[in-house]
């Protein structure tokens, strides 16, 4: 169901406008969306903005200014059933959401990680059906490993050229560096998701670290394991142990 | 290190168009070069109080204990910087307070908050959050979401059940799997990366990220680098533009330099004998 402002004249004619427009003017003016012909109106006297759900109206420098519910209002967050007073006249805000939206655009804390259900019922079938599906895969997870596989297991690099080829390199720091000291090429960091290359600095020849033989973008690069990574011109490959 | 002249720090919350109260919290000390954002929730009432309290246990129990420590070392148990091992210390702190706070006092039962630490120290950050406030980098030609949110829609994705496209449709996303003040205890993700001379970073609530998108953010940060403050101010009034369903909170640091924390002779010597 879509919002609606409902307007009633002097006369006790009423008119509705659906909200199905981002912003909808009100004035005096035959080109605002809902024109009033009443003196105590202004020519663009206020307008309501939609967004999703939610209805915002917002006062547009008016002379006699806009009332929502008897108080003078600036700007003013649309609730179903507000009365909304321009000059002499009456308008209804009529929300198009239930009336559960209001409490539910909180934020709210679940838990699917234990005992498998949200504190409360979310009364959104949709979202009480993932949070089951995710509280079925956590508990599969919990159960075969530890609670965050991927970052506890420990990595290693080793190298497959230059002179150092065949020495391994455990990644014992949460940040690694890769690179001759004071110019750091590239960098392995240790995200709670698993291992990401980063690349940090190409130096003059502007060298982008390559994992299986492609540039890695400007973003961290989530690694596999026994990757190819190419840093500097120097192969070495990672793995998890 | 006194980190002032190194790095810019901006920080400003706004209670958006729609909520009453703004239940967000942000603190910094440009000295430390940390920087510290919460988004308070739950409860009839409480949201401002756990975050307000979370930034204020955070930030003093590191104003102690971060000048005691000697940059570079790293605790050989988990491979993390000592730095790091204190913010998880002070988010345990925070983490205990917020929830015996909650439990104490009956209508701020349930009260708990987001929560993101970045500081930076010898040309390195450490970075630690719960929940689904975020840390974004812009780094040369590229705005990159550094941190992964606790959240349902989240979770969501990384088990396949649904692509970024169907979840945003499907589902409400003001549902948070982590946060601090709930349980007895907590855990934080954390990370380390290298920082570079002119990133810029971001902190944020979910009342910017949900109504902005990241394009429009990467490009007013890319065109008020040199002004964060205005920067700043234009997230937040696009956000409010967008219809400010929630309170809004952006923090911005820029890198202006070098930081690291050179050695000096006698520990270089020193280090000939590792």
């Amino acid at each position: 169901m879509v919002a609606k402002l409902i307007t009633t004249s002097s006369s006790g004619e009423t008119n509705e406008y659906p909200l199905t427009k981002e912003t909808i003017t009100i004035g005096r003016k035959p080109n605002n969306d809902i024109p009033i012909d009443n003196l105590s109106v202004s020519g663009r006297h206020a307008q309501v903005i939609t967004i999703l759900d939610d209805s915002f109206l917002e006062d547009l420098g008016s002379t006699n200014g806009t009332y929502v519910n008897g108080k003078l209002v600036k700007k003013h967050a649309l609730e179903n059933g507000d009365n909304i007073t321009l000059g002499k006249f009456q308008i209804t805000y009529q929300s198009g959401a239930v009336d559960n939206e209001q409490d539910f655009e909180q934020t709210m804390i679940i838990r699917p990680g234990e005992a498998g259900m949200p504190e409360q019922a979310t009364q959104n079938k949709d979202i009480d059906k993932s949070v089951q599906k995710i509280s079925a895969a956590m508990a599969s997870e919990a159960a075969s490993t530890a609670p965050s596989p991927k970052a506890n297991r420990s990595a290693c690099l080793q190298l497959l050229s230059g002179a150092n080829a065949g020495r391994e390199l455990v990644l014992t720091k949460a940040l690694t560096t890769i690179g001759q000291p004071g110019i750091q090429v590239a960098a392995i960091t240790r995200r709670p998701q698993g291992f990401f290359l980063i690349h940090v600095d190409g130096g003059p020849d502007n060298n982008v670290p390559k994992v299986g033989g492609s540039a890695i973008g400007p973003s961290a690069h989530e690694l596999k394991s026994h990757d190819i990574i190419e840093v500097a011109g120097v192969k070495m490959e990672f793995y998890l142990k | 290190m006194n980190l002032q002249e190194k790095i810019t720090i901006l920080g400003l919350t706004d209670t958006g168009l729609v909520r009453k109260r703004n239940e967000d919290a942000i603190g910094f000390d440009s000295a430390l070069g940390l920087v510290v954002l919460a988004d308070g929730m739950g409860g009839h009432r409480g949201g401002d109080v756990a975050s307000s309290l979370t930034i204020d246990t955070i930030i003093s129990a590191l104003q102690r204990k971060l000048p005691t420590i000697e940059p570079g070392n790293i605790d050989p148990e988990s491979g993390f910087s000592l730095e790091s091992i204190c913010i998880l210390e002070a988010i345990d702190l925070a983490n205990k307070t917020v929830y015996k706070t909650a439990k104490a006092l009956p209508d701020h039962r349930g009260m708990g908050t987001t929560v993101v630490v970045l500081h930076f120290h010898n040309n390195t950050l450490s970075l630690a959050h719960i929940g689904d406030s975020r840390c974004y980098r812009v780094r040369d030609d590229n705005l990159e979401q550094i941190t992964r949110d606790h959240s349902l829609l989240q979770e969501l994705i990384d088990r396949g059940f649904y692509t970024t496209e169907e979840a945003k449709h499907s589902l409400n996303k003001n549902l948070v799997t982590r946060a601090l003040g709930i349980d007895p205890g907590v855990t934080a993700d954390i990370q380390e990366d290298i920082v570079k001379k002119n990133d810029i970073y971001l902190l944020c609530s979910d009342g910017l990220t949900d109504l902005v998108e990241d394009e429009y953010i990467y490009l007013t940060i890319k065109r008020f680098s040199d002004n964060l403050e205005e920067a700043g101010k234009r997230l937040i009034t696009k956000a409010n533009q967008n219809g400010g369903k929630d309170n809004i909170s952006v923090m911005l640091c820029r890198i202006k330099d070098d930081f690291s924390t050179k050695k000096d002779w006698f520990s270089k010597m020193l280090a000939w004998f590792d």
